[in-house]
């Protein structure tokens, strides 16, 4: 028997795996990838949960949250080509100025 | 253990096998039926040689291919390569998966259930069809990307490019006949264009939705990367754009994804505006005949526009995609969706 | 509807083995398709919880759309392998404080899962069909949430905007 509880770990254990990847990797595109594994994982809980308690909004949180993902990626990755052209790598260990 | 071994599930089984293989001989069909209509269009015999009136010439080319060099760039990504065209193919079969193609049927009385002729239906068809096509994407710009070849980088990223911009209008024009079906899956839509008018026009969605289906076949033939839209393979300008650096099998496999892709978008128009398996003289459960009929004709449809229109340029081709399809498009549904709320 | 145990699992373990590739692989080339394939697991794990409308809206949005730009950006920028620049080595406690720290978490959410009970899902049909349907769906769309709808448009304008404004190149 599947139960909520299973759901609810494997999104636990996918928003961990996205948090590692902003955490550990130097590259800004592996970045924004891992970010998007975290908003995937919250719409994975938000499903199970609409599933659980018997209605649609869980399908409509999803829906909203694709779609403010989808701008985000695209934001973050125009910033990622302008931040390229300037200094020729994708590390962001490159872009330390602002640092005191 | 066994004991879940109907035959309702047998046939079933052997039916998803009989499309399956029945796609792949289209395809093989196609071949033939393209160079022996260009062949007459251009006032020659084309390929009378092989089999009568060269019925085997599709035939003859597999095992030519077969027999070729498998070749591979060195400096290509070679888990890449080998993936682009499986999926390419893998996804035009899929596409098809949700078509239906007759009412059900009891094969005469051998089966307790009735079987209905598809593969499966799905309550979001028209929505899988749009997803599997938008997948296909991958299969070229993979292809373009991992050859290592600028001819192949190319005519691949102008593929993709091309596939994105015309996908918006065929989505709308999805749209507009969702809205006046009331459902999104592609067995109810076919069902709710039963009857006649004046007992001769048939209820089809293509005498409520014309401009719709001309965005459609329009958006159609330039997702499956056919003439005049073909710019991205034009083997004049780009030796043969993304698929240069393939040879034999790999080569083939392409080739068969366009095709079958090909007969996955008529097949869908025939259901979307044609009535896909109604029609007027046979028994209903021979609707599969007409339904091949419809699918024909929509192909030689295709055929004949390769080899009758010139090519356009690409960026004559992306304007006519965002410029004239899409707000036509948008137009359309606006319209449909006024008429539908005025007339009930 | 009985979920059985086994395409979950399937399901999970390939979202979670992808994911740890994507989070993994040197090339970002082939982190972009292991994320393609994980998504496609989440639009699997989406049609066992009754959702068909959300897990294709997953392949066309997510794997159809956005993974399309992120492939598009990294052949654009070439960015075939790590910046392994060297000073991004950490010292050994950061590691250590990180294991220790996300052990603690998972305790946490054990502790809370625990105290949730076994939560299993409705079988009722009537819920199964009134979730799966995409009338209720847009009905809901666009009578209970038509503000945010609306708004989500002005943001999607925007953001296509503001795209096209901050990757242009400076004439």
């Amino acid at each position: 028997m599947v139960t909520l509880n299973h759901f609810l770990i494997l999104s636990g254990v996918l928003f961990a795996i996205g948090t590692v990847g902003v955490f550990l990797r130097r590259n800004l595109i592996t970045i924004l990838l891992s970010i998007e594994i975290m908003l995937n994982a919250v719409n994975l809980t938000f499903v199970a949960t609409g599933r659980y308690v018997g209605t649609v909004d869980g399908q409509i949180i999803t829906f909203f949250v694709m779609t403010v993902a989808a701008a985000e990626a695209a934001v973050g990755l125009a910033l990622v080509i302008a931040l390229f052209r300037h200094r020729e790598t994708l590390s962001p260990d490159a872009f330390t100025s602002l640092k005191w | 253990m066994l004991d879940f071994i109907n035959p309702t599930l047998v046939a079933h089984l052997v039916l998803i096998f009989l499309i399956f293989n029945i796609l792949v001989l289209s395809a093989a069909f196609m071949v033939w039926m393209e160079r022996k209509v260009c062949a007459y269009i251009q006032d020659r015999p084309g390929p009378n040689r092989v089999g009568p009136e060269g019925l085997l010439q599709p035939f003859a080319d597999v095992i030519k291919l077969l027999f070729k060099e498998d070749l591979k760039p060195a400096a290509a990504d070679t888990l890449v390569f080998l993936i682009a065209p499986v999926i390419s193919t893998a996804t035009a079969f899929a596409a098809f998966s949700v078509v239906p193609f007759g009412t059900e049927t009891t094969l005469f009385g051998l089966l307790s259930e009735p079987l209905r002729l598809e593969v499966t239906d799905v309550n979001v068809a028209v929505l899988v069809v749009f997803a599997i096509a938008s997948m296909g994407i991958y299969g070229i710009v993979l292809a373009g990307w991992s050859s290592n070849s600028k001819y192949s980088l190319l005519g691949g990223l102008r593929s993709a490019a091309q596939m994105i911009s015309y996908e918006l209008s065929y989505g709308l024009a999805l749209a507009a006949v969702v809205m006046l079906a009331g459902s999104l899956s592609l067995r109810e839509i076919v069902t709710n264009q039963a009857g006649y008018w004046f007992y001769v026009i048939p209820k089809w969605y293509v005498f409520l939705q014309p401009i719709g289906f001309i965005i459609f076949m329009t958006a159609g033939v330039a997702e499956t990367n056919r003439a005049p839209f073909d710019f991205p393979e034009a083997e004049q300008e780009l030796v043969a754009g993304y698929h240069t650096e393939y040879s034999s099998m790999s080569f083939a496999l392409f080739f068969l994804a366009e095709y079958i892709n090909m007969v996955t978008v008529s097949a869908v128009a025939t259901s979307l505006y044609l009535g896909g398996w109604l029609g007027p003289l046979l028994p209903d459960w021979m609707g599969w005949i007409w339904f091949l009929v419809k699918v024909f004709a929509l192909l030689f449809f295709y055929v004949w526009m390769r080899w009758t229109l010139p090519r356009y340029r690409y960026d004559q081709l992306m304007e006519f995609g965002w410029k004239v399809l899409l707000p036509v498009a948008v137009v359309n549904l606006i319209a449909t969706a006024a008429l539908v709320i005025w007339l009930g | 509807m009985e979920m059985n145990q086994l395409p979950f699992f399937l399901f999970a373990a390939i979202a979670v083995l992808a994911s740890l590739g994507v989070v993994g692989q040197r090339n970002p080339m082939h982190s972009v398709l292991l994320l393609i394939v994980s998504f496609g697991a989440l639009a699997g794990l989406y049609v066992l919880l009754d959702a068909p409308f959300s897990a294709v809206t997953q392949i066309i949005v997510y794997a159809g759309a956005i993974m399309v730009l992120f492939l598009f950006v990294v052949m654009l920028l070439n960015a075939h392998t790590e910046d392994d620049s060297p000073g991004a080595r950490r010292e050994p406690w950061v590691y250590r404080a990180f294991v220790v720290v996300s052990l603690l978490l998972g305790l946490e959410v054990a502790w809370a899962l625990s105290g949730l009970g076994l939560a299993s899902f409705s079988t009722d049909p009537g819920t199964v069909s009134s979730i799966s349907s995409v009338a209720t769906i847009g009905v809901a769309l666009f009578t209970k949430h038509s503000f945010a709808f609306e708004v989500t448009s002005i943001l999607i304008l925007v953001s296509m905007v503001g795209a096209v404004v901050i990757a242009r190149k400076e004439p």
